[in-house]
This record gives C-alpha cells, structure tokens and sequence, in this order.
C-alpha cells in the first residue's frame, strides 16, 4: 500500500486522517514551544501599563511563565497586551501595530477601558470604546486596573487558546475572533 | 508687597482700561480687554516681577457671555505673591493676542485653550491642535458641543 | 578577474559620496522609554539632536468634559486616573478646590487630615520609586527597577488595605476620607516605615555611585533656572535646578505646617547644576524626607471622625470659583474649580506638572545626542494621563 500524497489526504473533513498520531504530536509539541515562551509587546497606554509592569516585576512575576521578555518591536513579539485607554488619535497606531506583527499573533484587552471604553465611556468623545473595534481580541480582561493575578490568568487562557492550535489548520479556521462592528 | 499694592499698581498704571479688580476673597484677579493684554503682560513680567505662569484657563461662560481666559500668574519666590487676568471675547470675535513671548508657558496652554475651546491666539507660531487628533472637528469643551456619531468609520457614541 | 564584481576592490569613498543630510526619527508614540505614549519628532544629524518636537494627546480621555457631565463625588475617580501613579494627590487637590469654595463652615476633622498627609507621602515614596526604577532601566541598568517594585508592592498593600484598590484609590474625598483606618493597617505603616529606611541606602549603591549611571546622566540635560520658571517647570525639576520652591514650605496646604522636613534641592554633585543627575537625587533625597514625614504624622495620629458630618450625600458646592494647588510627586498640580450651586460642577480645569515639563524638553536637548535625549525624557518623569487629561 502506497502512502496517500497530500493532495488526496481529505484534511479539511473530520476524517480520521486529520488526527493521525504522528500530526498530533507535531501539534502538542509546537504548541508547547509558543506557549511557553509567549512574548509581549510593550504596549502600556495609561494606568494599566503600571499593573502591566508591576506584573513582570519581582512580586508576579510573568517570566516564570516564559512571557518576560517584552519586545519593544511588533516584529518579535506574538501577544500584544492592550493596556490602557486607546483614544482616537492612538488608535491607527494600534491597528498599524497590529497588523505588523507576524501570525500566529494574538491580542489581551487588559482594563475597562480596552474592552468597551471603561470610565469613559459616556462623555469620552475622544476615547474609543473598545479596542475590538479595530483589532480582533482573543481574551478581555475586566478590571480598573485589573490586578497582576488578573493579567496572568489572561496569558494562561492565551496559552490555553494555542494549545488547541493545529499546525494543518492554515486558516485557523474560527480561531481568529471578529471585529465589533455594530 | 502685598495683594492689594499690586493691584493699586496695575490700577495705577493702566487706569480705566483696567475694568474689573478684586483684590481679596476666594479668587482675586483682573480685567482687561483683550487688545490691553499684550502691554498689560509686559509690565507684570518685567515691572512687578510675576515671571511664572501657572495655569491658563479657558471657560464657555455661556450665551450671552462669550468665552473667557483666566491667567494665573505669580512671582516664583518664597511668597508667591500672585494675581489672575481675566480676558473676555464674544463667541464670533473670539480672538486673544498671544503672550507666548511673554512666558514660554503660553505657548502650548494657548494651544490648548484653541483646541478646547477655539480662542484664537493672534500671533502664536503654531495654533495647531494640540489634545484631539489633528483632523478633530469643533471645540469640544464648548457648552453647545456635540460628540461625533462616528470618526473614521468607527462608532463613537454607544452610550 | 577585474570584471568579477565579487573579486574587485571598490574604490574608497570620497567625502562627496557621503551623505550628510539631516534626518527625521519617530520616537512613539509606542516607544519602551518614552514612559508613555509620547511621540517625540526628532531631528539629527547623525547622533546629534538639532532640535526636537513632543507631539502629546495621544491618551486625551475628556476629563474636563467629563467633570462638566458627573457629579462632584463621580468626579473624584476621573482625578485618579489624571497622574495614576499619585492618584491620592489629585484626588487630595480637588477637594481642597471643593472645601474652599465651601469656606471655612466645612472642617476636615484632625484624623483625616493626618491620614490625607500620611496617604500623600506614601503615595510620593511609590510614585519617585517607580520614577528611579525606571529611569535606571532606560538608561539600562535593570536590577533598581526590580527592587524598587519590591518597595512599591508593599506600600500598594497598604493601600490595599486602606481602601480596596491598588491604583486608582478614589480614596481622599470632599470633607475628609473615604473609610476609616484599624490597628492592622496602623501597624502595617509603622512597619513599612522601619522596613524602608535601610532600602534607600541600596538604592543609593545601585546607582548614585555607580560610574555608568552617573557618566549618563551628569551634565546632561542642563535646564538654567531661568528656563524653568519661564516654561512652568515645578517640582523635582525646578528643584533640580537650584531653588527650594516646595509648596508644602511655601503654601502650606493640610496640616504640612506641623512637620518638620527639607526641601531638597540639586547642587551639581556630580556635574552641573540642573542637570539629569540633580533631578534624580532630587527624588532620592525626597523620599527620605518623606518617610520621616510619614513616621510624624503616624505617631500623632489622632482618634475622631475621618470625614465632615456637613458633608453627606449629595455635594452641591455653593456658587463660585477657586483655584488650589498641592505639590504632587511630580510637580504642582493645580485645580480650578468653577460651581452654580449645583451636584455637576460647570467648569474644572486641572493644570499638570508634566505638561509643562516636556514642554521644556525641546530646549535643553539641543545639541546632546539620541541616547542623551532618552535619559532626559526620563528624568522629568512624566506621566501621560495628566499631561493628555
């Protein structure tokens, strides 16, 4: 029996092929690596910067967690924490940010004001209200300013959501959360 | 010096163009037109000593009243004697000349103080936006101001 | 061979062939040393600065408009979040602004004066930490940045325990404070202010003295004092420069009269006078004075009522306008006040030290190089939130 090539392998349907032993422990293993080495991007805006750093400081701690690094460039970087008011004058910045980090890449919204305009969300006119309005958010994070145990239980679902990546899903099909456009 | 010599000599040199003065209470200040403000300015500096601007205030006092600038000005020494200017301009002649060559604070308050609230500062080398984003529309600290539905495609108002 | 463009010897360069043009550098507004979202435009030749422009208002939130829609008692927490690394003292100059127009009918009773003062120092020890721990990480030394955060944890714990939030307190209210303090929380003070004086000692080791920090920092950054006071400069940066100006000797807000403290002030020990290194032994030196003003006022705590029985519930402050000002950690921090009598007020406009303090940034950098700019970036230690509003 010939092995099958890749084009007649029916990946794209639930056959059993897709959970072929060999894929999955390829998977485990390349998802273990980028969760335990996940890097931030520096992105404190405001309040939530403080209990950002006060996270990757001595007491919390985020290195432990393989996340310490914080990559000053979006070109090295795979998460980027939010934290802080995004106002409208901020805002191309962050889309721009965004889009320059490479895949797999993914976005905490940490604070109030990033997941729907926190304190400002009434008579903010220069505030925008929730950054998922131009980045796709994978995990929110509530709080004003959410405690650092807060921020850590973010990158731990993170690091949940990339384990259950796989490496044959190019298009991470339903992965990749949607826009607020209402 | 106290208060009220400062006052008696701003009086003393300006006469009726000074047109209101409180010297004591809660906030003792001045009043001048807006076209005395620039000699008015020089002779506080450089006369009286008041070398520190502290806070320039821009107020929407309302219908009827036009917009409003309030300096306040002190001698940076141990006694911090002070005084604050008040200047009123109606709403379609809101122009103040600018005293950035006065005290190089003016430069962004004043800058402020148009974005906010669109005073205009004659003779400021760049009256550019300063807090919104450069291409903001209206004055958004004016009591009749609306915020914008959408900006850029992105909806504003959710509230 | 000679046709071989691998193999050929390129010509030396003439000096026609070096380009010497000006340059344009973006710093920010997402930048890991601007403290903030700051974006400063900057013009070289090569290394050297010729002249920079600081583009702010990148972090507006509309705190003037949203003191014009809320009450006064809602207003309190938008002034926390303006300087949110000493939200105590913004919240303390607001209701000074408030209690003055009330007039001398409202009292802050004695405790909550004594606890106003002791939150203040306190929340100027963390706030000048955070400043050195990251300024010795700009200009590249990372260990002060993890002790100092070390510190900082434990007086966010007090804080903690006082009233429930880490950062932005919402804490010091109109007509006193916000809740009362037990023995447990006394004694955590008591113990801090034992714990911290050996540390600022190490601190003092990790930097003062250290030959890398000090060859950064020292005669850099020269602001004249005449410079200071034409662009508004206060706090440890006119301090910096030379003059004892402190509001808390010069206008005694509070209690501040009661204690006993210096006023530091830089004298070029390592360079000149004004200089990066004044500014940050400037906020060294401070947090000294204020840990012996802490123990003070901790000591002579007294019992009684933490807030004004004539304020309850609503607060409509009566009709008119006052201006007040406090000495903030970074500067003076000034609030004017205009009310009609009713819960919303109609005007509140709040003057910040770190606006003018960057405004002065463009002057004292000319000529110094990139590296050189960042290290006076970090000096005035700015903060974002009070500069946008």
């Amino acid at each position: 029996m010939s092995d099958p090539t890749l084009s007649e392998l029916d990946l794209n349907n639930d056959s059993p092929l897709r959970d072929n032993i060999l894929i999955t422990q390829v998977d485990k293993l390349i998802n273990w690596t980028r969760r335990s080495s996940v890097w931030p991007m520096t992105f404190g805006l405001a309040c939530c910067a403080i209990e950002m750093m006060a996270t990757g400081a001595s007491s919390y701690d985020i290195d432990r967690f393989g996340a310490g690094p914080f990559r000053a460039t979006p070109r090295q970087a795979d998460l980027m924490i939010v934290a802080g008011t995004v106002s409208h004058k901020m805002a191309p910045r962050v889309k721009r940010l965004f889009d320059q980090m490479p895949e797999p890449k993914f976005v905490i919204a940490m604070g109030a004001c990033t997941v729907s305009g926190g304190p400002y969300i009434k008579h903010g006119y220069h505030v925008l209200k929730g950054v998922d309005r131009i980045v796709p958010v994978d995990v929110y994070v509530p709080g004003c300013p959410p405690r650092p145990e807060a921020l850590l239980e973010g990158l731990f679902r993170i690091q949940e959501k990339m384990e259950r990546e796989r490496i044959l899903d190019r298009e991470r099909k339903g992965a990749r959360p949607k826009l607020l456009v209402e | 010096m106290n208060r009220q010599q400062l006052v008696d000599r701003i009086k003393a040199q300006f006469g009726d163009r000074v047109l209101e003065a409180v010297p004591d209470g809660l906030e003792p200040f001045v009043r001048v037109q807006a076209a005395d403000w620039p000699a008015l300015a020089l002779f506080l500096r450089d006369q009286l000593g008041l070398d520190y601007l502290g806070c320039l205030t821009g107020i929407d006092r309302g219908k009827g009243q036009g917009l409003e600038a309030i300096y306040h000005l002190e001698k940076m020494d141990k006694d911090r004697l002070g005084i604050a200017v008040r200047i009123r301009v109606p709403y379609e002649a809101a122009e103040i000349p600018s005293v950035e060559t006065v005290w190089r604070t003016a430069d962004w308050h004043e800058r402020e103080a148009w974005d906010l609230l669109g005073i205009r500062f004659t003779g400021h080398h760049n009256l550019v936006r300063i807090l919104c984003a450069e291409d903001w529309e209206g004055h958004p600290l004016r009591k009749d101001y609306r915020s914008p539905d959408t900006y850029h495609g992105v909806k504003n108002n959710v509230v | 061979m000679s046709s071989d463009p691998v193999l050929t010897v390129p010509a030396a360069p003439s000096a026609g062939d070096l380009r010497t043009e000006e340059m344009l550098l973006n710093m920010g507004p997402q930048h890991p040393a601007t403290h903030g979202v700051l974006r400063v435009v900057v013009r070289t030749d090569g290394e050297i600065v010729l002249d920079c422009e600081p583009h702010v208002g990148y972090l507006h939130r509309c705190f003037e408009k949203h003191c014009e829609s809320v009450t006064v008692l809602q207003s309190v927490l938008y002034t926390d979040r303006l300087d949110y690394l000493t939200a105590m003292g913004n919240n303390w100059g607001f209701c000074l602004a408030i209690e003055k127009l009330f007039g001398p009918e409202l009292v802050v009773p004695e405790r909550a004066q004594y606890m106003r003062v002791i939150c203040q120092e306190l929340n100027r020890i963390a706030s000048h930490l955070l400043a050195i721990g990251t300024y010795g990480m700009d200009i590249g030394a990372i260990t002060p940045f993890l002790y100092c955060f070390r510190e900082r944890e434990k007086i966010l714990g007090i804080f903690e325990a006082i009233c429930g939030q880490r950062l932005n307190y919402n804490y010091i209210r109109p007509g006193g404070v916000a809740y009362d303090w037990d023995d447990r929380m006394v004694g955590m003070i008591k113990d801090f202010c034992g714990y911290f004086r050996p540390k600022v000692a190490e601190y003092d080791d990790l930097l003062s003295e250290n030959e890398i920090f000090v060859r950064r920092t020292a005669d850099v950054g020269v602001l004249p004092l005449a410079t200071a006071i034409q662009y508004g400069c206060t706090g440890p940066v006119l301090r910096g420069s030379g003059v004892p100006r402190d509001l808390r000797k010069d206008q005694p807000y509070g209690i501040y009269d009661r204690f006993t403290f210096d006023v530091v002030v830089g004298k070029g020990e390592k360079g000149t006078v004004g200089d990066c290194f004044d500014r940050y032994i400037c906020r060294m030196r401070e947090m000294e004075q204020s840990i012996s003003i802490v123990e003070q006022a901790i000591n002579a705590l007294p019992g009684g009522e933490y807030r004004s029985a004539k304020i309850k519930g609503k607060i409509r402050p009566p009709k008119g306008e006052a201006y007040t000002r406090i000495e903030n950690s970074r500067g003076e921090v000034g609030f004017y006040v205009v009310s009609d009598g009713k819960e919303v007020l109609y005007r509140l406009k709040c003057r910040s030290p770190s606006f003018h303090n960057i405004s002065v940034i463009p002057e004292i950098s000319r000529g110094s190089m990139v590296a050189d700019l960042i290290a006076i970036i970090g000096s005035m230690d700015i903060v974002l939130g009070e500069v946008d509003r």
